[in-house]
């Protein structure tokens, strides 16, 4: 038992709004250089869509994270020791700007200095490459809100697996639903980007498990873009180095939340430290394809357990660390009520960001008054008098594809490597708890019905009850749970974010020029 | 041994080497930022397919060959003892060449054609490009007009070279050899003074590491055992992570 640290993000799917605010904040922070505008550490996406960069799930094109052979051993699918020397001078895996988009801004000044005329002065669009006008073509949220679902919706990778039929049940505009994917660097305990760097400048953080690029051994190489399979390792065209997520460490030993947390209106965002076993990562992330998502949450380990404790300690684990564990909201949601699942498991890297999938989406819509829709459904879903909207049974919850709006496939498609009733798992225990909360507070759902709920979903009073606090209530500083700042671990303490503004990343004084 | 000679042939390569030396050290130590292979192939990548991939292919194996030939001389006679081995040799050297002047054409035309590409294209960039032409053409004419190239050159440049890193400089041979030849060994001293100020410098750096070291890094930014054993004094270095 090898037991370290790692800081976790939980991402409450159903309280996400889309507001971009933490996309906003991340930019206004690290990426707004040169070379750089077109990267969005954090960015929010509409589901089903094609995403960014365009189709990104998509590893037949981006060839990212680990596969698995026939003996059961993990290997980089584009990258590696012999694929990266091999395709060193030109990889054939790395996605060009064009599949994220080209930055642009606007001429504004012509505005202003526009000469007297007869036409109404414009601000013409100009890249921000060359600086020459240009047609927009895309952007980071070209799909938003399922804008061109022909183009972008329909193509989403993580409809590969469904019928035609399906689909179509799908885009049936009184069907249609989406949710918001939100999006930052995992932090992987398996990265893939960290095993394909050939100068070796990417590296795990021990003490948090942060994912950091050192700037001034990068080489531009270029393997971690096509490696990680989220396509969360940037390359800067203008300093000729790669970039990711740093989860805004210099916040978090100064003890602030990460800018893409702190800012969030939805408070969809939990932050809190987690135990792992670093022994067991290998056999986690080579297992079969159905035991994946069991096998990611194993090597969480529990914080109470004494000899986890034991050999944390013996590791160099700051007992303040072991604390924020035990009351990690992360743990909570992860091991303790079983309701996140790791973003695309089956990519091997062991994502260490998980998602409470989304319910309202999946929720069946069912007409009024259609008496054949009606009679399938159990004496439950009719609680809420007989002009329903939701059927809300929990035996029955999905029923056929017509009835859900969101097809389940898709959803375990995105969080559980196509495991159905692992997100129906989750799925089951968020409408439990709503049904608990509903027969506490409205009194309209009879106590057996609500009972029934708990039990079927394994929950009790208790645990709903604490759910629903972490939920819907809960303050910042239990959706961030993170040990006070360790002075002797910290890089950047003493430094202040604005002090290097527009430099290449924490802890790095020179200005990003480019070399020579 | 006149005075141009002099220079050329046993100033021009000490300062070459000078500056090469004292230019890359202080590049990595100083602007370790500034050491990166600069690539551009996420702004344009099929152009670049073309001339990246023989330019490559072709100046490794034009490099090792001239390395061998100056490493051992002895053995590059011996191989070319036989005339057939001998045109083996300078055919396949001949095509290296031929490939890395394809390809370099292609990345040059590459950079003036690109409007993305030329935004990433510094004057050093087109310098060495410019140098590295020449030293193409120059060497792809010497080994057609002057043969055959890979003998005399094992006889006559290799001992002139030692004799350079022997601090015993000896130009009697270099002294007499046609201007094509001469043209290209001054070249090939100015790219070595250059190098530092330039992309190449990719080169040094290149990741031939990664063959021996484990797949994933896991760096403590401070010894974990150490720091929390009240017995250890801090410890007196930052870490080497940034």
């Amino acid at each position: 038992m090898d037991i370290r640290a790692q800081i976790s993000m939980i991402f409450h799917l159903d309280k996400c709004i889309g507001c971009h605010t933490c996309s906003v904040a991340c930019k206004n922070i690290w990426t707004d250089r040169k070379g750089a505008e077109y990267m969005w550490w954090n960015n929010v996406e509409t589901k089903p869509g094609t995403g960014y960069p365009q189709k990104w799930e998509n590893q037949s094109i981006y060839k990212g994270g680990w596969e698995r052979d026939e003996v059961g051993r993990i290997h980089l699918r584009g990258a590696g020791k012999k694929r990266g020397l091999m395709n060193i001078f030109h990889n054939p895996a790395l996605p060009s700007i064009d599949d994220y988009y080209e930055p642009f801004t606007y001429r504004y000044l012509n505005l202003i200095e526009a000469p007297a005329g007869d036409d109404q002065p414009t601000a013409r669009p100009v890249s921000l490459i060359t600086g020459e006008p240009m047609d927009i073509k895309m952007g980071p949220n070209w799909d938003d809100d399922l804008g061109g679902s022909p183009d972008y919706a329909r193509n989403d990778p993580n409809l590969e697996g469904m019928t035609p039929a399906e689909r179509d049940a799908m885009f049936q505009l009184e069907r249609m639903a989406f949710f918001y994917l939100p999006r930052i660097c995992n932090h992987c305990l398996n990265p893939a980007c960290v095993a394909s760097c050939p100068s070796g400048a990417i590296y795990k953080r021990g003490e948090d498990g942060v994912v950091l690029i050192n700037q001034n051994v990068c080489r531009a190489w270029r393997m971690c873009v096509t490696a990680c399979p989220y396509k969360k390792s940037y390359y800067n065209w203008h300093t000729g180095k790669s970039e990711k997520c740093i989860l805004c460490y210099p916040r978090m030993e100064a003890g602030y939340a990460p800018a893409c947390m702190h800012s969030c209106v939805g408070r969809i965002r939990y932050i809190g430290v987690i135990l792992y076993d670093a022994d067991r990562i290998e056999a986690a992330a080579s297992a079969d394809q159905k035991d994946l998502v069991r096998a990611q949450t194993d090597i969480l380990m529990d914080p109470f357990d004494e000899e986890v404790i034991a050999s944390a300690r013996k590791n160099g684990v700051p007992d303040s660390t072991i604390k924020a564990a035990q009351q990690s909201p992360a743990y909570k949601f992860i091991k303790v009520w079983k309701m996140a699942l790791p973003l695309h498991p089956e990519f091997r890297t062991l994502p260490m960001l998980w998602y409470v999938p989304p319910l309202l989406p999946v929720m069946a819509s069912v007409k009024e008054g259609d008496a054949r829709q009606k009679d399938k459904l159990n004496p439950m879903a009719k609680t809420w008098a007989d002009d329903w909207l939701y059927d809300t049974s929990t035996e029955e919850l999905w029923g056929t594809v017509e009835q859900a709006r969101f097809p389940l496939k898709y959803l375990a498609s995105l969080f559980s490597a196509g495991d159905t009733g692992a997100v129906a798992d989750r799925l089951k225990k968020l409408m439990a708890v709503r049904i608990y909360r509903r027969w506490k507070t409205a009194h309209d759902v009879p106590e057996a019905k609500m009972r029934q709920a708990l039990n079927d979903t394994g929950l009790t009073e208790d645990s709903a009850e604490a759910i629903y606090y972490l939920t819907a209530l809960a303050k910042f500083n239990d959706r961030f749970v993170i040990p006070p700042a360790h002075r002797e671990q910290a890089m950047e303490m003493l430094e202040f974010t604005g002090d290097v503004k527009g430099s290449t990343g924490f802890g790095f004084r020179e200005h990003p020029e480019r070399g020579l | 041994m006149n005075l141009p000679n002099v220079f050329l042939f046993i100033g021009l390569p000490y300062i070459a080497m000078v500056i090469f030396l004292v230019g890359t050290i202080q590049r990595y130590r100083g602007k370790g930022f500034k050491v990166s292979s600069l690539s551009s192939q996420f702004l344009e990548g099929r152009a670049l397919f073309w001339g990246v991939v023989p330019f490559h292919i072709g100046i490794l194996m034009v490099f090792f060959g001239h390395l061998t030939a100056f490493l051992v001389p002895r053995g590059v006679l011996l191989w070319n003892g036989d005339p057939l081995r001998l045109l083996i040799l300078q055919v396949t050297a001949f095509s290296f060449g031929l490939t890395i002047l394809v390809g370099l054409v292609g990345l040059l035309a590459r950079r003036f054609t690109n409007a993305r590409v030329k935004m990433v294209t510094t004057k050093m960039d087109l310098l060495i490009e410019l140098m590295l032409l020449a030293q193409v053409v120059l060497g792809l004419w010497t080994a057609y007009a002057y043969r055959w190239g890979s003998s005399w050159f094992a006889a006559d440049l290799s001992p002139y070279l030692w004799s350079l890193f022997k601090l015993e400089p000896n130009i009697v041979a270099v002294s007499d050899l046609p201007l094509p030849i001469k043209l290209h060994i001054v070249n090939a001293f100015l790219i070595f003074a250059v190098f530092p100020f330039t992309r190449l410098v990719h080169v040094l750096v290149a990741p031939l590491h990664y063959l021996t070291r484990p797949y994933q890094q896991v760096i403590w930014n401070w010894d974990r055992r150490a720091v929390r054993d009240p017995e250890s004094p801090w410890a007196p270095t930052r870490p080497k992570n940034n």
